[in-house]
């Protein structure tokens, strides 16, 4: 039997995790929903190579990362605005790439935006845990995040890479909108602070992380005083902790808390490719 | 029961409503109902998730037909204060025995609150009929009810940066085991080696909302 294909991590970077769609279904037990921040750009990415969507890639933040295939194999690259190199090869983002055995692919630091995904044909096939192969960062499930010398196994290629020429994702815009629908807690805040939520402008604070992205800006004055009983979270709430600043739940969030949440975004992902400093903005569902 | 919205794909239960039930008993019963109710294929949720006095649907396709559903069933509900296990969980649910080493840190402390001596505490943990109200915090972390109320407890003023797995602990209404080492805020009374939470194991967890418990001396 030949030596199963590997991924050698020659730089790991800021911060490279293994990711999928990860595993709902399990919030029940305490087990957070994790997975791509972006699943779309993963998907696509696996697209790209020929995979499924849900293969398991990496999710590479900021600083970009250095990788060896042992085996030759078809790559694809997607999110933040990057430069790809297969050897002296310049590659590009949204479009699959060939690489020869033993080279070493290079994903640079992001121009704009934080995060890429990168999918290699037949998908990165560490043990799934809880049906997912996701690193989790708050609960630590699945494989910590990538460190230099890391060895990951390939899985065997499921097919043809797509026939597609180049795929334009869109550039991440200067400034967030968010949809955001009141509630569940909207009616624990004062109504001004509904309607500073929706006036006025946040940036996105450098604490922000695969939990969450923490907001700086007009505090959220609050109606009740006191502890709010644990309660459930969805992708997207809303949170205020008790100074006033909203926090907004990413993939990896707790799966109850005891914040109340004023309100909930319809579609973080453009949060996966705010730096810090971004200026957010939220409205309402009417609009 | 009322409903509250959580934006475009999830409800939140909010079982406070009712003066003559717990909010407790009346999560429990709703989860039990609900987990029935998906399990017949009656409900399309890719969520139930139950916590102090609400559940949580989330993965709704629809959520204001579920809305509409959900004001036309009415869960079956023992009205135990929020004590024993309740009939709502099932006939079949067995209780769960978890050996303790009554040894924590905190059980002089526990005993000053409960104006008790420390021996006391076991045995009023021991005879206590425990019930998993919600799981949290951490994968496989369990909240049990069964405490009478006025046996509530504060938290530490300051967490401690790392509680070793399997510590038994308390705070507010709540006994609550931690499967894995982690910062911990509640007071230790014991610990126990049962593994609590296992991915290879299915479920990964005997500890899931609604399994009645009972804590043994070990």
């Amino acid at each position: 039997m030949t030596r199963p294909a590997e991924i050698e991590v020659l730089r790991a970077g800021a911060l490279t995790t293994v990711q999928d769609l990860g595993r709902p279904g399990w919030a029940h037990l305490g087990v957070p929903r994790s997975g791509a921040l972006d699943p779309a750009a993963l998907r696509l990415a696996n697209r790209l190579v020929g995979n499924p969507e849900h293969a398991a890639g990496l999710e590479i933040t900021l600083t970009g990362c250095a990788l060896r295939l042992t085996r030759a194999t078809t790559v694809a690259v997607t999110g933040a605005d990057v430069t790809v190199r297969a050897g002296d090869r310049p590659g590009d983002t949204g479009r699959p790439l060939t690489v020869p055995a033993g080279t070493v692919l290079r994903i640079g630091p992001a121009r704009r935006g934080v995060r890429s995904w990168l999918a290699v044909a037949g998908g990165i096939d560490v043990p799934a845990v809880l049906g997912s192969r996701a690193t989790d960062t708050l609960s630590g499930l699945g494989p910590s995040p990538l460190r230099d010398g890391d060895r990951l196994p390939l899985g065997e290629p499921f097919g043809e890479p797509a026939p597609v020429d180049l795929t334009v994702g869109p550039a991440p815009p200067p400034e967030l909108r968010l949809r955001l629908h009141p509630g569940p807690r909207d009616d624990w805040f004062t109504p001004t602070a509904f309607d500073r939520l929706l006036g006025s402008a946040y940036t996105v604070s450098p604490l922000s992380n695969r939990v969450g992205a923490r907001l700086a800006g007009a505090p959220l004055p609050r109606a009740v005083a006191g502890e709010l009983p644990s309660e459930g979270i969805v992708l997207g709430a809303v949170q205020v902790p008790a100074d006033g600043q909203p926090l907004i739940f990413l993939a990896d969030h707790p799966t109850t808390g005891g914040y109340p949440v004023i309100g909930v975004v319809t579609d973080v992902t453009p949060l996966a490719q705010a730096r810090p400093g971004t200026t957010v903005r939220f409205h309402g569902p009417e609009r | 029961m009322r409903i509250r919205p959580v934006g475009a794909h999830a409800l939140l239960l909010d079982c406070t409503t009712r003066a003559d039930v717990p909010a407790a008993t009346l999560v429990e019963a709703w989860r039990a109902e609900l987990w029935r109710r998906r399990e017949q294929g009656e409900l399309n949720a890719v969520e139930i998730v139950p916590a102090a006095t609400t559940v949580l649907l989330d993965g709704l396709p629809d959520p204001a037909a579920t809305a509409e559903m959900l004001a036309g069933w009415a869960p079956t509900v023992t009205n135990d204060t929020g004590g024993a296990a309740s009939r709502a969980s099932g006939p079949d649910r067995a209780e769960v025995l978890v050996p303790v080493e009554f040894d924590g840190p905190d059980l002089p402390a526990v005993a000053e609150y409960w104006q008790t001596d420390v021996a006391d505490v076991p045995r009023r943990l021991t005879g206590t009929r425990f019930r998993v109200a919600f799981c949290g915090f951490a994968p496989g972390f369990p909240y049990l009810t069964g405490l009478p109320a006025e046996l509530a407890l504060p938290r530490l003023a300051t967490p401690r940066p790392r509680v070793p797995a399997g510590s038994v602990a308390l705070a507010g209404p709540y006994a609550g085991i931690y499967p894995g080492a982690s910062p911990g805020g509640w007071l230790l009374v014991g610990r126990t080696d049962l593994v609590l939470f296992d991915v290879h194991a299915d479920p990964p967890t005997r500890l899931g909302p609604g399994t009645p418990v009972r804590l043994v001396a070990a």
